[in-house]
């Protein structure tokens, strides 16, 4: 068990490393928002996790011609990954706008 | 992986990075998420036209197919949606991005299962997307008021932990067995799928934002695991980004609540029904009606008029008329300030959002902070569909579910004006004692209405 988790640590010391790092970065990026904008931010957070998406196209891009069940689950998976980004961008941009308006 | 690809992967990250960090402040928001939106398409792109294997071109065109036909239904969706109607948007939104990670974990499951560490990963992955989708829904539909807004099961405890045991079980089972069995990866769908709705179900209506911005936490984390999977660096960046960023903010919302996390998570477990009709002890007495006319004549003297917008003023449509009667009140030497509550609306800075709308101007918009001073300065305030934001037993009710939340002190100004509906407890379901405060007196009827008739009372003045 101990070798095995060495061994998965060395690895992916790479991604562990990202891991960590990325976990700060977020703490770090989101302190101190003004309450105002944590509907925009949250939208946009959102449109964010859609990154998903990628993962969608690669297993269609991984999938054999002949496998139509893999084929059909797959094409779910982007459109409603696309769903996400698309309309979590555009709702976000809109919301923002409309702060900018009032200048 | 070639070169070019991990480069534009590298770019699409710092661009994720950059752009959150610009949408937390006013000035940079917009552009922030245009340059993580652009990020994301060039990652999009490169993923599809770099892709170092041969593929069949009727998958080029399925793929193809799904991204137009999903942006499309994206993009129209996200313009034509109500400003009122955002925080379920988002939620359904998140809930499709969640149902993305479920089904990669499902696809994959058939594909690949030559090491422990895949199949982990995957099940991880299908567990917390499918938790995410399911919880999303279910926020959804109370957000838009087609579930009630907390629903207790009989044998909740029992029935929430048997779920949780039955997915870790199969999970565990999955793992043990080394089985590529597909039935088992359904199984273990359908049960985090249960597992989601449970999770929010007994959940205040009035917490939802809490709840989906965790549940957004949750995709991200979901889709890191995708990317650990695919040994893709920008999923598992991008993914933990939005998963402590989520995280997070989820802890800052908590803190415009003042409630701890815990307590909106847990709150509403193993309470009796009884807390369904709070504060029944206080709020007895007699409210006391007046007319449109009467209230316009109290704002038209009045030096100072405070408005305190609520959600039901957005339901109402009624941010434009709202404008109108300030400016009608501000022409007449009334000084006019809007009181903004931090969770007022159905997500933190809902309001600000709803009242930038109608261009009222920003110096008008004070937060809770910032007026609650002026209050016993203040001849009128006017409520105009706001509730719990202004309920005193947040001050004075240590049973009541909103104790220790920040409220605007509005029971400090002279008199008070408040318009609803009817009767109705507010979102949250608490009985308000303000309304049966000797200061107030309650203008019944729909927003847009009553405050049309304070306009047309007013310039008749």
């Amino acid at each position: 068990m101990m070798t095995e988790f060495i061994n998965f640590f060395n690895e992916n010391l790479q991604m562990i490393y990202i891991v960590v790092l990325m976990i700060f970065v977020g703490v770090e990026v989101i302190g101190h928002v003004p309450a105002v904008l944590h509907t925009p931010l949250m939208s946009g957070a959102n449109a964010l996790s859609g990154v998903v998406i990628i993962g969608a196209i690669l297993v269609m891009l991984d999938t054999e011609p002949e496998n139509i069940l893999a084929l059909a689950l797959g094409f779910v998976a982007i459109v409603l990954g696309i769903l996400n980004v698309v309309g979590g961008f555009v709702v976000t941009d809109r919301m923002l706008e409309m702060f900018k308006k009032r200048k | 992986m070639g070169a070019a690809i991990s480069f534009i992967y590298l770019i699409a990250a710092i661009t994720y990075i950059v752009g959150l960090k610009m949408l937390g402040n006013p000035k940079s928001a917009r552009k922030g998420n245009l340059i993580a939106a652009g990020g994301m398409g060039i990652a999009i792109l490169g993923t599809i036209f770099l892709y170092d294997k041969k593929v069949d071109t009727t998958i080029h065109i399925l793929i193809w197919t799904a991204i137009i036909l999903g942006s499309i239904a994206g993009w129209m969706v996200a313009k034509k949606v109500e400003m009122t109607k955002m925080p379920e948007l988002v939620s359904m939104f998140n809930g499709m991005g969640g149902a993305s990670a479920a089904l990669i974990g499902i696809i994959e499951f058939q594909i690949h299962t030559n090491s422990l560490n895949n199949t982990i990963v995957i099940i991880a992955g299908v567990i917390i997307g499918s938790i995410s989708l399911s919880g999303s829904l279910v926020a959804w539909a109370k957000l838009n008021g087609n579930m009630k807004s907390i629903i207790r099961l009989p044998k909740y405890n029992l029935i929430n932990n048997l779920v949780v045991l039955s997915v870790l079980a199969v999970g565990f089972y999955i793992i043990w067995s080394g089985s590529s069995n597909p039935a088992f990866m359904y199984l273990l769908f359908l049960l985090a799928l249960i597992y989601g709705v449970l999770f929010v179900i007994p959940i205040g209506g009035a917490d939802m934002p809490v709840v989906i911005s965790l549940l957004n936490s949750l995709t991200g984390i979901a889709a890191a695991f995708t990317g650990f999977l695919f040994d893709n660096m920008v999923m598992l960046a991008g993914g933990i980004l939005v998963g402590s960023a989520g995280l997070i903010l989820t802890f800052a919302m908590c803190d415009a609540m003042n409630r701890p996390l815990s307590n909106v998570i847990f709150g509403a477990f193993g309470q009796p029904d009884a807390d369904l009709t709070q504060g029944s002890s206080k709020s007895e007495g007699t409210i006391k009606k007046t007319t449109p006319s009467d209230a316009a004549i109290m704002m038209n003297y009045a030096n100072r008029v405070i408005i305190v917008p609520g959600y039901g003023l957005a339901v109402a449509q009624a941010q434009h008329v709202i404008h109108e009667l300030e400016l009608l009140l501000e022409s007449k030497g009334v000084e006019v300030k809007y009181a903004i509550h931090p969770v007022a609306g159905r997500m933190p800075g809902h309001m600000n959002v709803l009242l930038a709308e109608t261009n009222v101007d920003y110096d008008k918009l004070i937060e809770m902070d910032d007026i609650n001073p002026l209050f016993q300065n203040t001849d009128a305030v006017l409520v105009v569909g706001a509730n719990d934001v202004v309920n005193p037993a947040a001050h004075n009710d240590p049973a009541s579910p909103i104790y220790g939340m920040p409220i605007l002190e509005v029971e400090k100004a002279k008199s008070i004006i408040i318009n609803k509906r009817s009767m109705n407890p507010g979102y949250a379901g608490i009985q308000n004692e303000l309304f049966y405060n000797q200061k107030t007196s309650m203008l019944f009827g729909d927003a847009k209405d009553v405050l049309t008739k304070l306009v047309h009372e007013l310039k008749n003045m």
